[in-house]
């Protein structure tokens, strides 16, 4: 057969994406690492100076604090989408077609719904007014002072209901490979169900989960929005202070420096899944079929 | 073997808990009194005095106009992306491939910071332009992905028939790869729209003043304007959004 053996359909076809993305991507990245050595002006631009000073920025106590409030929130969302989403994933790849179809449907049109428009919902449902608190108040549980707004347990929660879908989608594509006989045979081989499943089904579905880890993790590091909204003060996380010293303090340096911080929070994730896939195809190298 | 329940339970909390809030502002959306903490009867004034809004359709404009670009140039650059990953094992296309996923799992806030920061150092003027050029940067990756999924079932041999019949190497591609792979660049292409029409974050980086989006108009009626007006805004979407679902999987089922 004949093949084009110029390098010129190639380059054609991968230039101009290539181009796009290295311009408006990989180059941007770069600058927020560079203007994180430039001195601010006073009219909230660039200036023209290279300094080291931003970085002692970061020695104001206040970040530490915001930092662990970051990862410990990231953490458990991504610890209870799993929890929630595995047996999710399960119970779709278990179900009979039709009714499968219309679970689905049920978890990604919410997705499909104006993401601002979501995580406002619950500010009405959880207003000092609201639904919630007129129940809970109801049935003794909080008093009148209660806030259920504005805490960091308010943005876990919110952030949970934004991801989730996140979650289960990826577990469901495992779970939907995942042979189901295997079960039986372990059951014949004398394991309950739940012995099983911990051991027969979550590493069956290992890749699934490890993606809804990369995918629920990552952006839940950089939320901003949903701390912005119903957080408040006191739940503040690392992109609520981007955004105030992009916007609000006009000090785009300091901005930068707390953006490297966070690119270098989503390198560890993503580095740690690229070496856990290479293991992953070194191992299937070894074993035959 | 006695199957657990408690996997189906759970399934079913967590669509309760999905929905649970949506409902509540819907019904929301007709009560006379604000915050919905008591019913105050039922009205229809925050639908006709959001409607009554002329900013918000100025915006609505503004999100469908960079919606419309972004999709279009995106299919564009995301098919020859995915046709050249598809087609070329070499070390170039390893590069491309990294360029293409980078973007995904990018979070939003330093995607926006990023180009902010690289837009005021080029001195490049902020406003409807620089959302497109953002939009179309996270867009092209979605596609990608849709159209690369869709050629994996692709036989390549078709093209090497089509050449072998005399077609030159791009004609071939034209007249026979990209039209059997439309449906993949048009599902690409509906994710995009859906995700350009939908996302505030790194808009709210690159947008200069007068470049309002529906977005960040919705964002700016959360901080300062009236819950109520936003109420009955969500209810027009969530009913929206459910025609559309159920109108094009109706289509989908009768092919």
């Amino acid at each position: 057969m004949k093949r084009p053996n110029s390098k010129i359909p190639e380059l054609a076809l991968s230039l101009p994406t290539m181009g796009w993305l290295v311009v408006l991507f990989i180059i941007p990245t770069i600058v927020i690492l560079l203007i994180a050595f430039r001195t601010g002006d006073p009219y909230g631009g660039i200036g023209d100076q290279w300094t080291v000073e931003n970085f002692s920025e970061l020695a104001n106590p206040v970040y530490r604090g915001i930092m662990v409030r970051t990862v410990v929130l990231s953490v458990l969302t991504t610890a209870i989408c799993l929890v929630l989403g595995v047996p999710a994933g399960y119970c779709l790849a278990r179900a009979e077609k039709k009714k499968r179809d219309f679970l689905l449907l049920l978890i990604i049109v919410p997705f499909w719904i104006n993401f601002l428009i979501r995580i406002f919902a619950w500010k009405v449902v959880l207003h000092p007014e609201g639904i919630v608190k007129n129940f809970l108040l109801l049935i003794g549980i909080v008093n009148d002072q209660t806030l259920l707004l504005y805490r960091p347990g308010t943005v876990l929660l919110v952030m949970v209901y934004s991801y989730i879908p996140f979650a289960v989608l990826p577990i469901y594509a495992a779970a939907e490979k995942f042979d189901f006989s295997l079960l039986d045979a372990a059951h014949d081989l004398g394991a309950n169900w739940y012995r099983a499943f911990y051991r027969v089904f979550l590493p069956g579905i290992r890749q699934g989960i490890l993606t809804a880890i990369l995918v629920v993790f990552i952006p839940a590091l950089g939320s901003y929005v949903i701390p912005d909204i119903v957080g408040g003060p006191g739940g503040e996380m690392i992109g609520n202070k981007i955004a105030q010293k992009t916007f609000i303090d006009r000090h785009l340096p300091h901005a930068s420096v707390l953006s490297s911080l966070l690119v270098l929070a989503v390198m560890i994730p993503m580095t740690a899944s690229l070496f856990m896939k290479r293991r992953k195809t070194v191992g299937r190298g070894i074993i035959p079929g | 073997m006695r199957r657990s329940r408690i996997p189906f339970y759970l399934l079913v909390g967590m669509l309760v808990f999905l929905y649970l809030p949506l409902i509540i502002v819907i019904v929301n959306s007709f009560n006379m009194s604000r915050y919905g903490g008591q019913w105050g009867g039922f009205t229809l004034k925050w639908y006709s005095r959001l409607f009554s809004d002329r900013t918000i359709w100025y915006a609505l404009g503004n999100s469908l106009l960079i919606a419309l670009t972004s999709t279009v140039t995106s299919m564009v650059l995301g098919t020859t992306a995915a046709i050249a990953l598809y087609r070329f094992k070499t070390r170039l296309q390893s590069a491309h491939r990294l360029f293409i996923h980078l973007p995904l799992v990018m979070p939003d806030i330093l995607v926006g910071i990023s180009l902010l920061l690289f837009f005021v150092a080029l001195k490049v003027r902020l406003g409807l332009f620089t959302i497109y050029l953002a939009h179309v940067t996270f867009c092209i990756s979605y596609v990608a992905m849709v159209v690369l999924g869709r050629l994996q079932d692709f036989n390549y041999a078709v093209i090497e028939a089509a050449m072998d019949l005399g077609a030159s190497w791009p004609a071939a591609i034209r007249k026979v790869m990209i039209p059997m792979i439309t449906p993949g660049i048009m599902a690409g292409g509906l994710l995009a729209f859906t995700l350009s029409i939908d996302d505030f974050v790194i808009t709210f980086f690159v947008s200069g003043p007068g470049s309002a989006t529906l977005p960040l108009y919705i964002y700016s009626m959360i901080r300062h304007g009236s819950p109520m007006v936003i109420n009955a805004l969500t209810g027009i979407f969530i009913v929206f959004t459910f025609t559309v679902v159920t109108i094009s999987k109706k289509l989908l089922e009768e092919k």
